[in-house]
């Protein structure tokens, strides 16, 4: 057998940047995406939802909507199955009720946030079920909104659910109050390192609830058939996930079940968990028709998981000589309408980068009356990371240092043991800042009034995760891969890149798919920076096999041991006899039949990765407003499998970041009503808001892959907001406490300093 | 329901009638009526530009044109793009220079930055930053299809001399 | 969306004829940029919607001695790419370019801005400012009233069921005169006005007094506002950061913004002074001939 693992100078398909499969299609506009898909005798369903934050569900009358004509099929919550409490994972976001997501896909008896699902009407067409869906009448009876953690927490506050469920993600948690629960995590002894402190800095911060702004909508198209058999026709990021969540909601068999995934037209984790397709399902069902549902954008925002907002206090100490010596971070986040938001990962990314002797975080996951949040690239880290990475800068300034080496001086190192009690895996972290410290852009003079430079630093750990690939050699030489993971951004090609390193052929011998779930292993969903990094260690473990099988056909041929057959650069051999991968392949029929390999896998998790981002802002110092001038983003992805993707996910995370940073945010009236769930109001970065990015790629291996990646797309999205915020510092002098740093709150902090 | 309008309009070259609802916007039209489904609905108000399509020549985004307005105008959509199964140099750009990731808004964008290049074949950075505030891209961040129009106004340029 | 029926209307006396019979419930489209988007979110209702694009008057744009005379169904796109316009006409050129995106000035129309009657329309200061005109025809003819008079409330305007805008005339600018729009938003494109003001400035023949400032302002009460005070103060005063900065003072008082999802009460006030004082600067250089 040759072993897999291969040096980065003998690398011949990964580091290169072939032309991506799915491309020609996307750029002709016959990509197949959720909405997409046709069907004959084919509905559309449409919602109701409610116009309250939160309200008892007195009555619901459907019948003008029945009577409408063109209308098939009517349902509301009394039509779901009533469903145990059932304690499911959600991959990196933790662990859910199972009825708090039936709940969620429709209310049953109390509406919990602006936007809640109440009753679906299937019609002909999209216009008259819209207009049925107005046509239903519900009683409300009000109950007062908890629209931020501080109302949810306060002595106070009424209770939201009769039955809350601490625990709702990885880590050992206890119910605290009423509405939240809580993660405690300490090492050293807090007290004790603050009064060794030289200089202390305490800060508050709060951060505003802000959504992945994907473009394409929430859509999935169900065929309920007359056997009882469900298909599904749906944009998402784990066709597995929708398949069990579907059966568990709906009480029937997972094996009546196919989801097919489309072409994912954005989701940055907002695509992994069913809203529509139950929904769907009932109205088809009921209907006898196949039903297509389609989120408007407003309904996307009103109604799908945002990111959470936050209460942040920070209280850090730091010794004459730079060490920082204690920190008490106090963490409280949304997690929407039910438990299990990313409460955990923001414990984690804030307390991992740097070795702090006593330390002390107190994490907790709150409801209020908005819509339960769901994971966004790197979830749970930029709202820690906005406070901490800004009290760093001031504790730096403080002792008189350069922010970099304040950074230096203080990081986790391969091998630290990280507050959970895990070791830090084998990563550079020095590396990474030492580079910035060497760019062009750290040095390069800033001239003009009001302007300023910001960094940040951030970590952050990838997931390994369940999953599966098939590799199938074909008679031409030509190889089918199958991986279970649904392509949001190249994975099909990265993936078909290390099978053909893998297997010494060409890449372009490659067709890349992601099947229906009856065709495929299972697999979590496509989450946590991990496909490339996850998908790729089984799909190398398939190649393996796949030349194993094909040695021995070799083997056959020639009539030797196959032991003696070796394999390199596609070409099989022993002593004097070669053969070629495409000549072997011809003969695969008559030598024993197909060569198709199977393989699942669950490659290691947290899997750490680095970033530092560099930037340069002027600040209008009589609007507020700010301009990025030059941006640098540097990360440690391992290895790079195809470079421009790596560079497209930092630029586009940074761009996101930038977007949380400076705009993007709900805003809702006193009633707990969104006043604007359009994209005209939420203002995600246009191409006149940015700058080009700049991407630096280091590499310092992965040992747990054979390639050394590491995955690389969540991290960047993580320090734009403090380093904007350090930079706005830098530039006009004061410190933002709040996120986002909209015009108005920069203008009044510049007020208010003068 | 409303009486349907029986409109006659050029589709991508060719002569082409549908029926529809005056309610029907020219997006719904296309994707829902005639199954031409390049163009993307991402926001159906006006302010992201995956709908992006050429009336008689002038970029608008069709989910705020309604179908019936068609009749007698010359409709451009991404499926007319390529000629013969030849790729237009921004097409070809926007692969080489990965000008996308997920690809909902690649058909606008290309609609768009296809309108750019007949009215300014040269444009600077700046120029086409600002022709293309009107479609939002989430996942690139830009940088890279700013580039991929930059290389194809070059390439045309090469082209022509 | 609910039903409707749709019509072209050929000629004005078609289109005052079905306004009029259908009292009320008869909407007109142009660009259909605000329309459609206000009909599908429920905010309007309409039984019949008459296109108004292929009315002769309604979509001449045309330039002459006298001024400018904007149909109400021409395009942004078209005002913009009309450079013959920009020279006279620059702050039209400002807000025309600035209203949504390519895709958006392909359709909107400055008229419908104006029928359109948003607090935070980008058109209206510069038509306010430079003392545009609004011709209205109604079944009995057409009357003509100043731009200012328009707005009523967030989006109702003065005009009466059975009127339609025909077109915006604005005179030909004097000698030493300037006109500049500008927004404040939170984005660089596709937003919608924080604040917004046109200021229009007539200087004496050596650029040093003013002779006449118009100055409106949107975004900062229930309808675009004519600031004629903040103007007024600048008659006979010299230019000079004083005067212009008395006159942002008068606009700042006059505005009674809200606080919403685009912004503050502080801020929005702040911004009409910043504008204000930033627009007739540029007015100011206009009218020297110093900015394009």
């Amino acid at each position: 057998m040759t072993t897999m693992d291969k040096k980065a100078e003998d690398l011949r398909v990964v580091g290169t940047r072939p032309v991506r499969p799915d491309g020609a299609d996307k750029v002709t506009g016959r990509a197949r995406f959720g909405d997409d898909i046709h069907l004959n005798n084919m509905l559309h369903g449409k919602m109701l939802r409610s116009p309250h934050a939160h309200a008892v569900i007195k009555s619901i009358d459907t019948s003008k909507a029945e009577a409408m004509p063109g209308v098939r099929a009517v349902i509301c919550g009394k039509d779901f199955p009533v469903i145990e409490h059932k304690m499911v994972a959600q991959g990196e976001a933790g662990l859910a009720d199972m009825r708090d997501i039936s709940d969620n896909c429709m209310a049953k008896d109390k509406v919990l946030y602006d936007g809640h699902a109440v009753a679906a009407v299937a019609a002909d067409n999209p216009h008259v079920a819209e207009e049925a869906v107005k046509l239903i009448e519900v009683e409300y009876e009000l109950l007062p909104p908890l629209m931020n953690v501080r109302a949810s927490m306060a002595d106070d506050a009424p209770q939201v659910h009769e039955h809350s469920f601490p625990g709702a993600f990885i880590a050992p948690t206890e119910a605290h109050i009423a509405n939240a629960s809580r993660i405690h995590m300490a090492n050293g002894d807090i007290e004790k390192g603050f009064a060794e402190a030289d200089h202390i800095v305490e800060r508050e911060f709060n951060t505003e609830t802000y959504h992945q702004g994907y473009i394409e909508s929430h859509i999935t198209t169900v065929d309920w058939d007359s056997n009882d058999n469900l298909t599904l026709w749906t944009s998402t990021q784990g066709q597995f996930e929708i398949r069990d969540n579907l059966a568990d909601v709906l009480e029937i068999p997972i094996g009546n079940v196919k989801v097919i995934p489309m072409e994912v037209g954005g989701a940055f984790g907002g695509k992994d968990r069913i809203y529509l397709d139950p929904v769907a399902a009932l109205l088809s069902k009921k209907a006898a028709q196949p039903v297509k549902m389609a989120m408007r954008r407003d309904e996307v925002i009103r109604a799908t998981g945002p990111s959470p907002g936050a209460h942040i206090k920070v209280k850090m100490g730091v010794k004459a000589d730079g060490t920082i010596i204690a920190a008490d971070y106090h963490l409280a986040y949304e997690a929407g309408a039910y438990a299990g938001g990313p409460i955990f990962l923001g414990v984690v990314s804030s307390t991992s980068r740097y070795n702090i002797p006593n330390l002390q975080v107190n994490g907790f996951d709150v409801i209020v009356n908005k819509p339960k949040t769901r994971p966004y690239r790197a979830p749970g880290a930029p709202q820690a990371l906005f406070a901490v990475e800004q009290v760093i800068d001031e504790l730096a300034s403080l002792i008189d240092m350069d922010p970099v080496d304040f950074r230096i001086k203080n990081l986790t190192r391969s091998g630290d043991i990280l507050l959970p009690g895990f070791p830090l895996a084998p990563l550079d972290t020095e590396a990474l800042l030492q580079s910035v410290k060497a760019h062009p852009h750290y040095t390069a003079p800033l001239e003009g009034e009001n302007r300023g430079r910001g960094v940040s630093y951030t970590m952050w750990f990838n997931l390994g995760a369940i999953t599966s690939a098939r590799l199938s050699v074909n008679p031409d030489g030509t190889v089918h891969m199958s991986s279970s993971n649904p392509d949001m951004s190249g994975t099909r090609m990265t993936l078909a890149m290390q099978a053909a390193e893998a297997l010494g052929i060409d890449v372009a011998e490659f067709s890349a798919n992601v099947p229906d779930s009856d065709s495929i292993g299972f697999a979590m969903p496509t989450v946590g920076s991990r496909t490339t990094y996850s998908t790729g260690i089984v799909v190398i473990e398939a190649a393996a096999e796949v030349l194993a099988e094909m040695s021995k056909r070799a083997a056959m041929i020639w009539e030797v041991e196959p032991d003696s057959v070796s394999v390199a650069d596609g070409v099989f051999s022993s002593g004097d006899k070669s053969i070629t991968f495409k000549e072997l392949a011809h003969r695969m029929l008559d030598t024993g039949g197909p060569i198709t390999v199977h393989k699942t896998g669950s490659p290691q998790s947290f899997i750490p990765a680095v970033a530092a981002h560099i930037v340069d802002v002027e600040v209008d110092v009589e609007t507020g407003k700010v301009e990025i001038l030059r941006y640098t983003a540097f990360q440690d992805v391992g290895k790079a499998v195809h470079p421009d993707y790596v560079e497209g996910q930092i630029q586009g995370s940074v761009v996101q970041g930038i977007g949380m940073a400076l705009n993007e945010e709900y805003f809702y009236d006193d009633e707990g009503r969104l006043k604007n769930a359009s994209l005209l109001d939420y203002r995600m970065p246009t191409s006149l808001d940015v700058p080009m990015i700049e991407a630096v790629i280091l590499e310092s291996p992965n040992p747990a892959h054979p390639y050394g990646v590491r995955g690389c797309g969540e991290i960047s999205i993580i320090p734009p907001a403090s380093a904007l915020a350090n930079a706005i510092h830098d530039a006009v002098g004061v410190r933002m406490d709040s996120m986002p740093m909209s015009p108005h709150k920069v203008c009044a902090a510049i007020n208010n300093k003068s | 329901m409303s009486k349907r309008h029986h409109v006659t309009t050029t589709i991508n070259g060719e002569e082409s009638d549908f029926l529809c609802e005056p309610r029907q916007s020219l997006l719904e039209v296309l994707r829902d009526v005639l199954k031409l489904t390049g163009a993307k609905e991402g926001c159906n108000d006006g302010n992201c530009g995956a709908c992006s399509v050429l009336v008689d020549g002038v970029l608008v985004d069709s989910c705020c044109v309604l179908g019936v307005e068609a009749e007698g105008k010359q409709i451009d959509t991404i499926e007319g793009m390529a000629v013969n199964g030849e790729l237009h140099p921004l097409q070809k750009a926007f692969l080489e220079e990965t000008g996308m990731q997920c690809g909902i808004c690649t058909p606008g964008f290309l609609m768009s930055s296809k309108a750019l290049l007949e009215k300014n074949p040269q444009p600077d950075e700046a120029e086409i930053r600002h022709w293309l505030a009107g479609n939002l891209c989430r996942c690139t961040g830009y940088d890279k299809i700013i580039r991929a129009v930059q290389r194809a106004a070059n390439e045309m340029a090469g082209e022509k001399v | 969306m609910h039903e409707f029926d749709y019509v072209v209307a050929e000629n004005l006396t078609e289109a005052t004829k079905l306004l009029s019979d259908h009292k009320g419930s008869a909407r007109i489209l142009a660009g259909g940029t605000d329309l459609l988007v206000i009909m599908r979110n429920g905010r309007r209702q309409a039984k019949l919607v008459i296109d108004a694009k292929k009315i002769p008057e309604l979509t001449d744009l045309s330039l002459n001695d006298e001024g400018l005379s904007i149909g109400a169904a021409v395009t942004c796109r078209q005002i913009w790419e009309n450079t013959e316009l920009a020279g006279d006409y620059p702050a039209i050129i400002d807000s025309a370019s600035l209203i949504g995106g390519i895709q958006v000035q392909g359709r909107a129309t400055i008229g419908g801005n104006l029928c359109n009657a948003a607090p935070s329309a980008d058109a209206i200061p510069t038509l306010i400012a430079y003392g545009a005109i609004a011709h209205i025809q109604n079944s009995d003819g057409q009357r003509q009233v100043p731009v200012e008079e328009i707005c009523q409330a967030p989006g109702q305007t003065s005009l009466s069921e059975d009127e339609i805008l025909v077109k915006l005339t604005i005179a030909k600018p004097v000698a030493h005169s300037g006109a500049k729009f500008l927004r404040f938003i939170p984005r660089n494109e596709m937003d919608i006005a924080v604040v917004n003001v046109a200021s229009m400035v007539e200087l004496d023949s050596e650029g040093k007094s003013f002779l006449k400032a118009r100055i409106a302002m949107g975004s900062v009460a229930p309808t675009p506002l004519f600031v004629k005070a903040a103007g007024d103060s600048l008659a006979g005063k010299e230019v000079n950061d004083e005067s212009i900065k008395a006159a942002a003072l008068i606009a700042r008082e006059a505005a009674t913004p809200i606080t919403d999802m685009r912004g503050t009460i502080e801020h929005r006030k702040q911004l009409v002074e910043v504008l204000t004082v930033r627009t007739l600067n540029a007015a100011v250089a206009r009218a020297k001939g110093e900015q394009s």
